[in-house]
């Protein structure tokens, strides 16, 4: 029987236990999802489409609630928390949707900086910041363009920068690097490291296996709703220690071998 | 506060949705129909102050004319004797013949210059304001002494009139209860509409840390700046009706009703309508979307 989580556990940014998820009366999406991550983790999400991610991370950001099992966020049990406190905890947690979720009538600066201003942050601070991190996803000359008018990979970039611009304490990414080039891909993924080291967990759900290899971070993967954490098992089924996998992404590092 | 409110920067795309075409155009309706009902009670209020006024300390005598001038004489002598002895009246009035056939006039016309014309005797009495005169038995008083005398106590119809002009008031003040409710209610269904609209936008403030608040306040934003815009055009609507209908008033002659007197807080009564009616659907729209946020969850 695992082990029962605490209501107040310093040690885990996040902790599932036994949960398992439905959509209405249909058959679980996800099955007995039990793991534990502590501060400063970096885990790749790995999975077929359909497999689960996207739900799996709609739990990590409380867009859905389980239907059995328990969560934990910060040490927080999210099943006992009330309407009020959710926000606050919302803020603590960066996400970066597969569709970008952009407000299409607000500029590229004014949808990096809600969450600032969600927070009450200042608006000369959100100005800096957002300028400032804008620069950096290389969009210091698209401020005032809506998303409707930049391309896929531009708007994936301003999804990225809204995710970061808060330093979050966890950071949730589906497929963050789907829409850009291989070199932005990394540079994004470096972004997300830099920030793993300053004490944010990541989680990255993605295909790209060539990301995966190049930045040598630990792996789970969803089968069938069900997860794996068995890194060696999951390395060999996807042949991520075989050169050449996730050619035509990023080339393969030599960080991944430290998985072995 | 009001101005911080429309200063606030929305982060959903209100601008764009139907709700500011045609809110401002319902609430300018409002206002004018407020407008028109608070003009009325004010109307009807100084009509009945005026009135109260005028007629409320004062009774009329009406003494019929005698045989010859002699009997009138001794008659209206007799009369004055008990006015003048009876608590409580301050001051008689003799009307003079010429001032009687004056009022007469719209009646009986040129006729009334006819000097043979018996017509009563009439006598304005100022009662004192603090003691209360049964005109009654003042009447059964008088009749003792002069048959056929009648008092005329102002009060008695001036009492029904008050009446008649208080159910006018009440109504008024359910036709502005109305209008209220009826602002709330286009403003509960704009602002569900409005959250139905942006429901894709709200989950995305949800979803980076707004609070229900947060959005609530830019609902109400909105909604205080059209109700704003839409209660002055109101009130700007109003203002030329009201003036047209004063217009119509004096030229018909109508003396019942006085002539409009605007003093400052009769004004600032006006002004306050548009504002009252923009914090009304300021109040509604935060607790629409505050209520309607929570069973969204």
């Amino acid at each position: 029987m695992p082990p029962k989580v605490r209501d107040s556990d310093p040690e885990s940014i996040v902790r599932f236990e036994n949960v398992g998820l439905r959509y209405g009366l249909g058959p679980e999406v996800l099955q007995d999802i039990t793991f534990a991550l502590g501060p400063s983790s970096f885990r790749f999400l790995l999975g077929e489409s359909g497999a689960g991610k996207s739900s799996l991370l709609k739990l990590l950001y409380m867009a859905l609630r389980p239907t059995r099992g328990q969560i934990s966020l910060f040490g927080r049990n999210v099943a006992s928390m009330s309407r009020n406190e959710l926000p606050r905890l919302r803020r603590r947690v960066g996400v970066v949707f597969q569709e970008f979720r952009l407000l299409d009538h607000l500029s590229a600066f004014d949808n990096v900086a809600l969450p600032m201003r969600v927070a009450g942050a200042r608006e000369s601070d959100v100005r800096r910041h957002v300028e400032e991190l804008l620069a950096w996803v290389g969009l210091k000359d698209h401020l005032n363009s809506r998303p409707p008018t930049l391309s896929g990979g531009q708007q994936q970039r301003i999804a990225i920068a809204r995710a970061v611009i808060t330093r979050p304490k966890l950071l949730l990414a589906d497929e963050p690097t789907g829409n850009v080039d291989d070199k932005m891909g990394l540079r994004l993924m470096h972004l997300f490291e830099e920030l793993n080291k300053l004490g944010t967990t990541v989680i990255v759900a993605t295909h790209n296996l060539g990301i995966v290899r190049q930045m040598a971070h630990p792996v789970m993967r969803l089968e069938n709703g069900r997860l794996n954490t068995d890194e060696a098992e999951i390395i060999s089924d996807l042949g991520l220690d075989e050169p050449g996998i996730g050619a035509g992404a990023a080339p393969a590092g030599p960080g991944f071998s430290r998985i072995h | 506060m009001l101005a911080v409110m429309l200063r606030r920067r929305s982060d959903l795309p209100m601008n764009e949705d139907t709700l500011g075409r045609f809110l401002p155009w319902l609430i300018a309706f409002m206002v004018f129909l407020s407008a028109l009902a608070l003009a009325g009670m004010l109307i009807l209020n100084d009509a009945v102050k005026r009135w109260d006024t005028g007629l409320n300390a004062t009774v009329s005598v009406q003494v019929p004319p005698g045989a010859n001038a002699r009997e009138d004489e001794q008659r209206l002598s007799q009369v004055l004797a008990v006015l003048a002895a009876k608590p409580g009246v301050e001051r008689y009035e003799t009307l003079s013949k010429d001032r009687l056939l004056e009022l007469l006039k719209p009646w009986i016309g040129e006729a009334g210059q006819a000097q043979d014309l018996p017509i009563p005797m009439l006598i304005d009495v100022t009662v004192d304001r603090g003691v209360v005169l049964d005109a009654q038995s003042l009447a059964k008083e008088l009749q003792a002494r002069v048959p056929g005398v009648s008092v005329d106590d102002h009060r008695v119809w001036l009492s029904q009139l008050v009446r008649l002009v208080t159910v006018i008031q009440v109504l008024a003040w359910a036709v502005l209860g109305l209008i209220g409710l009826a602002t709330i209610g286009t403003v509960v269904f704009t602002t569900r509409t409005g959250l139905a609209i942006h429901r894709e936008a709200i989950e995305v403030l949800h979803l980076i840390g707004a609070q229900d608040a947060y959005i609530a306040r830019q609902f109400a934003s909105r909604a205080l700046g059209l109700g704003l815009k839409g209660g002055f055009l109101g009130l700007a609507l109003a203002v030329p009706t009201l003036a047209g209908i004063g217009y119509l008033a004096m030229e018909t002659g109508a003396t019942m009703v006085p002539k409009p007197d605007l003093g400052f807080f009769k004004v600032l009564g006006f002004l306050t309508l548009p504002v009252a009616v923009a914090l009304l659907a300021m109040m509604t729209a935060r607790s629409t979307v505050m209520r309607n946020l929570k069973r969204m969850s």
